[in-house]
């Protein structure tokens, strides 16, 4: 069971600021960490392998200095790791960095299974991992909170819905974003540190992964950030006076007024 | 104090302070109060190596030694001396394979013990027997390829939770402290069981049972040693452990001293922050050089055994006596410096008073050890005469 996982460096949580002019981070001078989510992410791929054998391959596209996150990814158990960084990846919004990350998986090529975080701490969009699949063309599940079973190219999932569970089968190769349900991330090893302060961590290039200039990077992203905000949601209670007819009505009449 | 730590050093602290912060401290008031054996923070630090450290590199283990273990115990008992105690425990029970197995019984056992899956522990003590380990009743006898245990011992840390036991049994009765020996027995033996747990006033994460052996079985490939080295196994292992003790003390006194130095700069008395008060803040700096002295000297000790040492019986007994005197006297300290809070539950300092305690007692008691301290004092001197 070969099991990729993509993780991104964030800042680390307490000093968050946002830059007025572009309305994204700042991350200078900030130390990074690897984004929460992807925590999990990382833990249930370890566990996969614990009960499947395999390999997990970390990846992570950034700058340089998101090799950090994934030499900690190493002392958290995975087996290998690889940096995706170029110049012309800077800029890239959740469409371009999908399709950096796919290019990147497809060069890998003997994969199983691709597990992400639900989401980042910084971007908050949920979007890389339903992007990864559909460019990959293979099944994808979201917010994953249990791995009932998982054998050659069948897995069978259990996934967060609003009140309540599904379980979903899917064949593999397959990607996966997890919620923080589904385990409790380890601690890292001391073998496991050794190793990261050693391990090669290869850095692949655009070229490397046949990336198209157009589709990375600033002029690969369509998106634009306008403004964050949280939006606003409102709940008001009225209740009915008179009686069960009248009441009846009044409720009637605010229905049609709604619709 | 900078003790020049390497980097593999460094990140075995790092690591296991990790592991105290996030694993230990937001459970260990609960642990206490239900007197709970933290089985799922043993599992935390066998995944994150720290039962390697103290096990040689062929035998799966990260061959770092004594003074690393100290390190990594000194930091689990910052938060707690309960549970790092269980981890120093599993150490004492590898002590004797490490110095006196077979290459077999290293094989077998050190690569399970380096894992972290199974805990041992060290069966030395009896209701008979306690300063005094020569009145000892428990005996093993030779029948055929096996040896028959029969007898019980007390007081044993990690009792009923570990898988392997080191155990001194008298095989020899007409020979005194020669006629003992040294035995893995294995939980599961027919014949080995568990008495009662006992309820203690402190390290109350730990588990303290009474061992019962009725005509219990073991192997003669388990006897440690030759016959007859029983009480020398104990000795040997006692000397490489003690700085352990010590370590556990200095954790403790750590913890003690930052919750004491934290209260006394919130808590306001008469317009200002009792840290404004010189009798306070005598007693802390009173509390942080006793303190550095004792880590110092278990650092000493602990690195006197990994070089390679003959003899170190006197320098594990001082860092022992030294540090579990100081950790009382600063956790006493520290209840002082908080004052009324400091006698409630609800605060961490008077579970570390009652969790100091202990360490004057086992691993030989302060009174036995300066016995050992001065005897050895005398002896250097009677033999320059
Ligand atoms: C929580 C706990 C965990 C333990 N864990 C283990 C374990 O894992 N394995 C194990 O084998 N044992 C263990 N013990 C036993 C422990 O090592 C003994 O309790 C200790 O050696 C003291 O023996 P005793 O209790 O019989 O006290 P006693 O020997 O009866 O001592 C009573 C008092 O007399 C003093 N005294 C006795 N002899 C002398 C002397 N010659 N000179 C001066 N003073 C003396 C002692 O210092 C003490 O103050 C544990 C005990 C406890 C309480």
């Amino acid at each position: 069971m070969n099991i990729v996982v993509c993780i991104k460096q964030v800042p680390g949580t307490t000093e968050i600021k946002i830059d007025p002019d572009t309305n994204t981070l700042v991350r200078e001078g900030i130390p990074g960490v690897i984004n929460p989510f992807d925590c999990y992410a990382l833990e249930e791929a370890v566990r996969l392998r614990e009960r499947c054998d395999g390999k997990v391959t970390v990846i992570s596209m950034g700058p340089p200095q998101a090799e950090e996150a994934l030499r900690e990814a190493i002392s958290l158990g995975a087996d290998e790791a690889i940096l995706i960084s170029d110049r012309a990846f800077a800029g890239s919004d959740t469409w371009a960095t999908s399709y950096v990350l796919s290019r990147a998986i497809a060069k890998i090529a003997d994969y199983d299974v691709i597990i992400c975080g639900r989401q980042t701490l910084d971007g908050d969009t949920g979007q890389v991992g339903p992007e990864l699949s559909e460019m990959l063309r293979i099944p994808f599940v979201a917010y994953v909170s249990k791995v009932e079973e998982i054998k050659d190219d069948y897995m069978r999932v259990q996934r967060m819905v609003e009140e309540g569970y599904e379980t979903i089968e899917m064949s593999l190769p397959a990607v996966i974003t997890v919620v923080k349900e589904i385990n409790i991330p380890r601690l890292p090893s001391l073998r496991g540190s050794m190793k990261s302060k050693t391990v090669e961590i290869p850095v692949w290039s655009a070229e490397d992964i046949g990336a198209e200039a157009n589709k990375a990077g600033i002029t690969g992203s369509p998106t634009r950030v306008v403004k964050i905000f949280f939006p606003k949601r409102e709940q008001k209670s009225e209740i009915m006076q008179g009686n069960l007819e009248e009441q009846i009505d009044q409720l009637m009449k605010k229905l049609e007024e709604i619709v | 104090m900078d003790y020049f730590l390497t980097e593999q050093q460094k990140l075995i602290k790092d690591l296991a302070r990790k592991i105290a912060e996030e694993r230990i401290l937001p459970v260990r008031a609960e642990l206490d109060e239900k007197e709970e054996f933290p089985w799922a923070i043993v599992k935390d630090i066998a995944d994150s190596d720290l039962f390697r450290i103290f096990i040689p590199e062929q035998y799966e283990g990260l061959g770092e030694g004594l003074f690393a273990l100290c390190i990594a115990t000194e930091e689990l008992s910052r938060a707690c001396c309960g549970v790092a105690l269980t981890y120093a425990t599993d150490a004492l029970g590898t002590i004797p394979i490490l110095l006196y197995g077979t290459d077999e019984q290293k094989q077998k056992y050190l690569p399970i013990i380096a894992a972290g899956t199974k805990l041992t522990a060290f069966g030395l003590t009896e209701s008979g027997a306690g300063s005094d380990a020569s009145a000892m009743k428990t005996t093993a006898t030779l029948d055929g390829d096996d040896y028959i245990l029969n007898g019980s011992k007390q007081f044993i840390t990690n009792g009923g939770e570990a898988e392997l036991y080191t155990i001194i049994a008298i095989t020899d009765p007409t020979r005194g402290t020669r006629g003992a020996s040294a035995f893995l027995v294995e939980k599961g033996m027919p014949g080995f069981t568990f008495g009662k747990k006992e309820q203690k006033m402190g390290i109350r994460a730990s588990a303290t049972s009474e061992l019962v052996f009725h005509n219990c079985r073991v192997p003669r490939d388990n006897l440690v040693g030759r016959e007859g080295l029983g009480f020398i196994v104990t000795m040997k292992t006692l000397d490489v452990s003690r700085p352990a003790v010590g370590a556990l003390s200095v954790g403790l006194a750590q913890g003690a001293l930052e919750a004491a130095v934290a209260y006394a700069r919130e808590r306001k008395q008469f317009g200002h922050p009792i840290s404004a008060l010189q009798a306070i803040q005598h007693m802390l700096a009173n509390m942080a050089m006793e303190l550095e002295a004792a880590r110092a000297l278990v650092y000493a000790a602990a690195r006197t055994v990994d070089s390679g040492a003959k003899d170190f019986t006197e320098e594990g007994a001082m860092a022992k006596v030294f540090a579990t005197d100081m950790a009382m006297k600063v956790t006493t300290d520290a209840v002082q410096v908080f004052g009324g809070v400091g006698y409630m539950r609800d605060y961490p300092v008077e579970k570390m008073m009652r969790d100091a305690k202990i360490n004057q007692i086992y691993e030989g008691t302060n009174q036995v050890l300066r016995n050992v301290i001065a005897l050895q004092l005398l002896k250097r001197k009677a033999l320059r005469e």
